[in-house]
């Protein structure tokens, strides 16, 4: 079992629904966010490429922040799902720092806190919050390990990439691009 | 919050306990939850939905209604964000009352008594002194219907919604003129079936107009193409093959060179053109002199790629759509330019057809009977019919021209009710609205927020939110007929706020309109009409929206005979309406003016996790984008010497400066001859804590209003702007 | 043109605009691990080398120096923590590959031998402790009946175990200050690992920087020293042992920015914030200038006999230390992979 998203880049609006889906879905506070939109604009008028994308913690493979960790708080669980036990958090921004993508932040309670890729959910066999909202359906999430699932597929089929692969943590969130 | 975080919240020692409880269980499972259904007023696509409540009553969620066909179960980020409007802060919840003169900023808090009172005395003495018919409704959303009631009742028929001649009245009439009925709302558009989608200033995606999205989405997974013609690097432009990047105020142009090629070169539907238009002789000549080669010189896209384009569209036809747009008052011509779209869906064939425009259903919901209204003396009819025949709808503009203090007609409107609508925003030539406010001798504002509005009323009722209140179900047109009840989520509103049917009915009361009210509750008159299409109030609570059987076509089947709602019977190429009213009976290309030295067409638009004004101050949305910015390209920043983020305040053509300054976004997506100011920023009103001096507004700027003579709407695309980098001197209007 | 920005969503305070996870407290605390490690390197180192005569500051004073600098730099980082109540959570786990768990843990170890090694010579060092002052009499009299020290503290232990313990750690002091050298290094690699550990801070991601920390920490180390001594001989020596760390350090940071220019697309990015770009006016006059050349320069003339007070190059070293650390940390929460 290994939890990914696959993210499909030429169908995002960049509307933010994730964004506000997430914070609802998660009592995440107001002015916090797990996750965010990008944008890339590339070229020179009228010549050009946008590509937007819903960003998040990419739940990576090799987790600098699960390392850097010095409680324990930090862990992954079940499927790769990199969580924060809130208890067990001294607030140390260690886990901030060895993220790549800034995909932690502190809750006002003073802990660690990030995408939980919605496991209170997904453990009941729904999709994540994000995923579910989409209006453009542009979000795939499922067990990448299964090459019979949705997002397998998905991935195997388009041309996919990471975000900031060189930082070596081996992101499981793909773009379609 | 659950126990987890209460513990936390409240007593940090307690968490020494490590472990104690993991994070997860401050998260409920949605089967701990219960949902009560609603269908969504922050925007007007009216998406049916669900309100999750937790076991203290809490909203915690609003999530779309898996059946229904607006939200196919997904809500946009601003139906998402919805609980921000409930849970905002900032709003009203008390009835206010003017104190001291007209134009004085201080308002007290009024008993609701005290306000259906003063509001009842000063009707009666409008009504004695101008007659009835000139208490005006300002209007839009939901609550409208409950306030034309009230005014209808009270006997005048002005009235008017900014949605109508500050939006989608130019289509309405183009398509009308051409298939005989128009195209309302959600726009029956089949995106999800097309083969090819032309967007022309259609900024899907920035317009977050959900069925469009997701059809839209739907159509790349299907290998659309998608054409997007706009000035600026739209979000869809970016998803499309090909991107025009036309000159603005020149669509026409390009329209008509697409007829031509389609007509000459043979690539119309012939069998569709023969057996359902008229007048497509007369259109072929009509059109021969537009070539590409002449709409290059208009429009700046090249001839190759406006033929390659049309080819597009033809290999994919019927199933097409050329997307009619809805904000379609832009340059004054506008009627003509949404007409040029219905004839070139017909040479298509795609009207009516599977992949281009379907014909909706829906199911009506009978009127709750009560006594016929008393006829008005005159209407708005009356004063706008005269200059502009094809309105269809009570014209803002034209009621507020008749509410000026130099209105020399007998006919005058002197007073108003503004429900759900922020009128200084959103009709251009925002001095002139408030000169008509001034001359009034009664404004009421029925409003949730203290929006900018609100500043001009002698009377500010607070309603509650859609969330706290019961409405009109909504019985809308789609593939398939249904109706979606909104219901109260929450025990009660916040503060002393009321449903606006509340408040127009114990208004209706105080008038002694009794009659027209024979009810006692929204909730009997629910259940009645529910049960005159076969269902009831009962029911409807626990499955918030029932669908119908089709009964009428979806698309026209082959080869059958067709019966169109005009003089001819036909599509007409040629209108006979247009043509017996003395307009265009064909469109006809018009130059519009293009920037002055040392100024910028002045683009406005929407953001996607906004609408309008009326979220800025929404906690959820507001700090996903607090204010806008304004999109500058690169070479313009260089000559002006203006760098990424920097403040800067804007004068038009007419030298009306904006109140707040706003930050440059430069960008290469927007051209070098306009700038992009995204629409619902720079709030007024102090009240509007979040909101307040965020950004600039483009209402203030326009105030150069091209008039479309068909039907009165007010084109607001003819302005320009320069760039102040120091802060103007001006005279404050915040309220 | 290449325009890339977040357009909506993210504002988490502390990470948005700039990321800021890490406040003054951390580079604070970086420095003073640094100069405690240099502090007891040299206790130990001339110890060892049998100087104990000639080396009184390095080998008794320092240490007591290097104490302090531990305890506040733990308050420090204590103090950064958003969850300081759970502190204690650090030592109820070792984590060996998370640079924080091993920093807290060898932090704790360093000090508990700097304290044992102050306690091998605390007769030494206060051979009459006079007790007159109120606050002190009280302070002790807490621990030792009044009569024991009557007015003056003699160092007869009470306690057997004390006693024993002492003279058990006396007789092996050379064990402990190989220990001490051993623990010295690790605390002044471990400042520069607790950055170079993070791969995704490109300006940190560095091999170099354990040994050009340690370098450092051994400088400030020798600038503390040469500021404390009171004989010619130890700050003539610290002083020539500055020049030569001196020198190492110039050719570790032009090594790391030969690196880094070398490197990926992001890391040569990273250099020009020092090379021309946002923090090259404070790194080039605080660090380099300040912290390493004049020093340098003063530090030769005084070999060649020049009078300068040590008390100014000493002084410019801790500086230039500080500000180094406190850019780099800055510096390397600005520099990031995306956006
Ligand atoms: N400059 C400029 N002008 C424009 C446009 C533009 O893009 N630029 N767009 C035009 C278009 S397309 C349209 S449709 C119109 C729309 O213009 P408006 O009809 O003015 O629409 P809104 O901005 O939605 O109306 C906002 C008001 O409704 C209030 N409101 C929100 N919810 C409720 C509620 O439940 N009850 C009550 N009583 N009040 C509520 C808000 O607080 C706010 O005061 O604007 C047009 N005008
Ligand atoms: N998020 C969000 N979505 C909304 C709304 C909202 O407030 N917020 N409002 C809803 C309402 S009521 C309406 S009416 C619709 C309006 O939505 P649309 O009909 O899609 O939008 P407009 O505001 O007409 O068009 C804006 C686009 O027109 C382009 N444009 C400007 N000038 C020209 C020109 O001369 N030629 C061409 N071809 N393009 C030009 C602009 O660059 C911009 O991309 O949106 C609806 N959807
Ligand atoms: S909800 Fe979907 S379309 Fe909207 S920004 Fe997120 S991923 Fe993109
Ligand atoms: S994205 Fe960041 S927080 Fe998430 S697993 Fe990767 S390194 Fe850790
Ligand atoms: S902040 Fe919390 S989760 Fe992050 S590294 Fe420190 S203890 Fe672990
Ligand atoms: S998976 Fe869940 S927690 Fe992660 S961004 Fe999406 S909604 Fe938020
Ligand atoms: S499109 Fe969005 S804002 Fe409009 S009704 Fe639907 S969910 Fe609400
Ligand atoms: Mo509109």
């Amino acid at each position: 079992m290994r939890y990914g998203m696959a993210i499909d880049t030429r169908k995002c609006v960049g509307c933010s629904d994730c964004v506000v889906a997430c914070q609802t879905e998660n009592n995440v506070p107001h002015g916090y966010t797990r996750d965010w939109i990008s944008e890339t604009v590339e070229g020179i008028y009228p010549d050009l490429a946008l590509e937007i994308r819903s960003e998040r913690c990419n739940h990576c493979d090799n987790t600098p922040c699960v390392r850097t960790c010095p409680t324990g708080a930090s862990h992954v669980i079940e499927g790769g799902i990199v969580k924060v036990t809130h208890e067990e958090c001294i607030g140390c921004a260690a886990c901030i720092e060895s993220c790549p993508y800034d995909a932690r932040y502190f809750h006002p309670e003073g802990y660690v806190d990030k995408c939980t890729f919605c496991d209170h959910r997904v453990k009941n066999g729904q999709d994540p919050a994000c995923v579910s909202v989409c209006p453009t359906h542009c979000m795939y999430f499922g067990d990448l390990d299964d090459s019979n699932s949705e997002i397998s597929k998905i991935v195997a089929k388009n041309k996919v990439k990471v975000l900031a692969p060189e930082a070596g943590t081996k992101p499981q969130i793909f773009y379609i691009v | 919050m659950g126990v987890g975080g209460l513990v936390v919240a409240t007593t940090p020692i307690l968490n020494w306990v490590p472990g104690f409880l993991k994070d997860d269980s401050e998260i409920p499972d949605d089967s701990k939850l219960k949902r009560i259904p609603t269908y969504c007023e922050v925007c007007f696509w009216k998406c049916a939905a669900w309100a999750y409540v937790n076991d203290k009553g809490k909203v915690v969620k609003i999530i779309g209604n898996d059946e229904d066909q607006h939200s196919n179960g997904r809500l946009c980020p601003r139906g998402t964000g919805g609980l921000g409007m409930m849970e905002d802060e900032d709003r009203l919840t008390k009835p206010l009352m003017r104190v001291g003169e007209p134009g004085n900023q201080t308002f007290k808090e009024v008993s609701w008594d005290e306000a259906y009172d003063f509001i009842a005395k000063k009707m009666t003495e409008i009504g004695d002194k101008y007659g009835k018919e000139s208490m005006a409704l300002f209007h839009h959303g939901t609550t409208g219907p409950h306030f034309e009631h009230l005014i209808k009742a009270y006997g005048s028929d002005c009235i008017a919604e900014p949605a109508i001649a500050q939006c989608l009245v130019p289509r309405e009439v183009g398509f009308k003129a051409t298939f005989g009925r128009g195209l309302s709302s959600p726009e029956p558009t089949d995106i999800r079936n097309t083969r090819c989608l032309v967007l022309i200033g259609n900024h899907i995606g920035e317009n977050m107009h959900n069925g469009h999205v997701q059809e839209m989405s739907q159509a790349i997974d299907n290998g659309a193409t998608i054409i997007t013609v706009d000035p600026r690097f739209s979000t869809a432009a970016s998803k499309s093959q090909y991107w025009l990047p036309i000159k603005p105020a020149t669509d026409l142009a390009l329209l008509l060179s697409w007829m031509n090629v389609i007509i000459k070169e043979k690539l119309y539907d012939k069998e569709y053109v023969e057996k359902y238009t008229y007048g497509f002789d007369l259109l072929k000549n009509h059109v021969k002199s537009y070539t590409p080669e002449w709409a290059y010189t208009k429009t700046g896209i090249k001839p190759g790629v406006i033929r390659k384009t049309a080819y597009e569209m033809a290999g994919a036809a019927p199933a097409v759509v050329v997307h009619p747009g809805r904000h379609t008052v832009w340059y004054g011509d506008d009627t003509q330019r949404t007409r040029a779209i219905a004839i070139l869906n017909t040479l298509l064939g795609s009207y009516g057809k599977k992949g281009g425009i379907y014909f909706p259903e829906k199911r009506r919901l009978p009127k709750y009977p009560h006594e016929e209204y008393v006829e008005p003396k005159w209407t708005w009819k009356d004063i706008t019919r005269d200059k502009h025949k094809l309105a269809i709808l009570g014209v803002t503009n034209v009621l507020i021209d008749y509410a000026l203090p130099e209105n020399k007609s007998d006919k005058k409107i002197k007073g108003c009710f503004i429900t759900a609508t922020n009128i200084v925003k959103s009709i251009p030539d925002q001095k002139k609205t408030i000169r008509a406010l001034d001359n009034m001798e009664l404004v009421v504002v029925v409003d949730t927020m203290p929006t900018e509005i609100t500043g001009y009323a002698d009377i500010v009722l607070p309603e509650a939110v859609y969330l706290e209140r019961y409405d009109y179900a909504r019985a809308s047109q789609h593939r398939k007929p249904n109706v979606a009840l909104r219901m109260p989520v929450v025990d009660k509103p916040m503060g002393d706020a009321k449903p606006g049917w509340m408040i127009a009915r114990e208004l209706g009361i105080k008038l002694g309109l009794e009659k027209y009210f024979p009810w006692k509750n929204i909730e009997d008159v629910l259940d009645w009409q529910f049960k005159k299409v076969g269902t009831s109030l009962e029911e409807m609570k626990k499955i918030g929206l029932k669908e119908f059987d089709k009964e009428d076509y979806l698309y026209i089947p082959d080869g059958a005979e067709w019966e169109f709602n005009t003089p001819t019977g036909k599509i007409e190429l040629f209108s006979n309406l247009l043509a017996g009213e003395g307009y265009d009976a064909m469109p006809k290309f018009t130059e519009h003016k293009q920037n002055p030295p040392g100024f910028f067409r002045l683009i406005y638009g929407r953001v996607p996790m906004h609408t309008f004004g009326r979220t800025v101050n929404n906690p959820y949305l507001n700090s996903l984008r607090p204010e806008n910015h304004l999109w500058v390209h690169p070479d313009v920043a260089k000559d002006w010497g203006i760098e990424s983020g920097q403040e800067v305040w804007l004068e038009n053509q007419d030298g009306v400066k904006t109140d707040f300054p706003v930050k440059v976004r430069i960008t290469q997506r927007i051209n070098s001859n306009a700038v992009y100011l995204p629409h619902g920023f720079g709030g007024d009103n102090k009240k509007m804590t979040r909101a307040y001096g965020k950004g600039a507004s483009d209402s203030e700027l326009i105030t150069n209003v091209m008039i479309d003579k068909e039907t009165g709407a007010t084109g607001m695309r003819g302005n320009f702007v320069t760039f102040l980098l120091k802060e103007p001197k001006q005279e404050k209007k915040s309220v | 043109m290449r325009e890339e920005l977040i357009t909506s969503g993210r504002m988490n305070p502390g990470i948005d605009p700039v990321l800021h996870g890490w406040h003054w407290p951390i580079p604070f605390y970086l420095f003073v691990g640094g100069l405690a490690a240099g502090l007891l390197f040299f206790a130990a180192y001339k110890y060892l080398a049998g100087k104990e005569k000639d080396f009184p500051t390095a080998i008794m004073i320092g240490p007591f120096v290097a104490l302090v600098a531990i305890v506040v730099g733990l308050m420090a980082l204590i103090y950064d923590l958003q969850h300081p109540l759970y502190a204690w959570q650090l030592f109820t786990t070792v984590r060996i590959v998370s640079p924080m768990s091993w920093g807290a843990w060898t932090l704790m170890i360093v000090s508990i031998v700097n304290i044992i090694w102050i306690f091998t010579f605390l007769k030494k060092i206060f051979p009459k402790f006079n007790l007159k002052q109120n606050f002190l009499k009280k302070v002790v009299s807490i621990f030792i009946e009044e009569k024991q020290y009557e007015g003056e503290l003699n160092w007869d232990w009470k306690y057997k175990l004390l006693r024993n313990f002492e003279k058990f750690s006396i007789t092996n002091r050379s064990a402990i200050a190989w220990v001490m050298i051993l623990l010295s290094v690790v605390l002044g690699v471990y400042t520069g690992i607790l950055l170079s550990a993070f791969n995704a801070r490109p300006l940190w991601n560095t091999a170099l920087l354990g040994p050009l920390f340690l370098t450092s920490g051994l400088s400030t180390g020798a600038a503390m020293l040469m500021i404390l001594s009171k004989t010619h001989i130890e700050k003539f020596t610290f002083s020539k042992i500055d020049i030569l760390l001196i020198v190492i350090e110039l050719f570790f940071i032009t090594h790391m920015f030969m690196g880094y220019l070398a490197g990926s697309e992001v890391k040569a990015e990273a250099a020009h914030y020092f090379l021309g770009g946002e923090f090259t006016v404070t790194f080039w006059i605080n660090v380099i200038i300040l912290g390493l050349v004049i020093p340098l320069i003063l530090e030769t003339m005084e070999l060649l006999h020049v009078k300068i007070p040590v008390i100014i190059p000493g002084l410019l070293i801790l500086w230039g230390g500080m500000m180094f650390r406190f850019i780099m940390v800055d510096a390397g929460q600005v520099i990031r992979y995306l956006y």
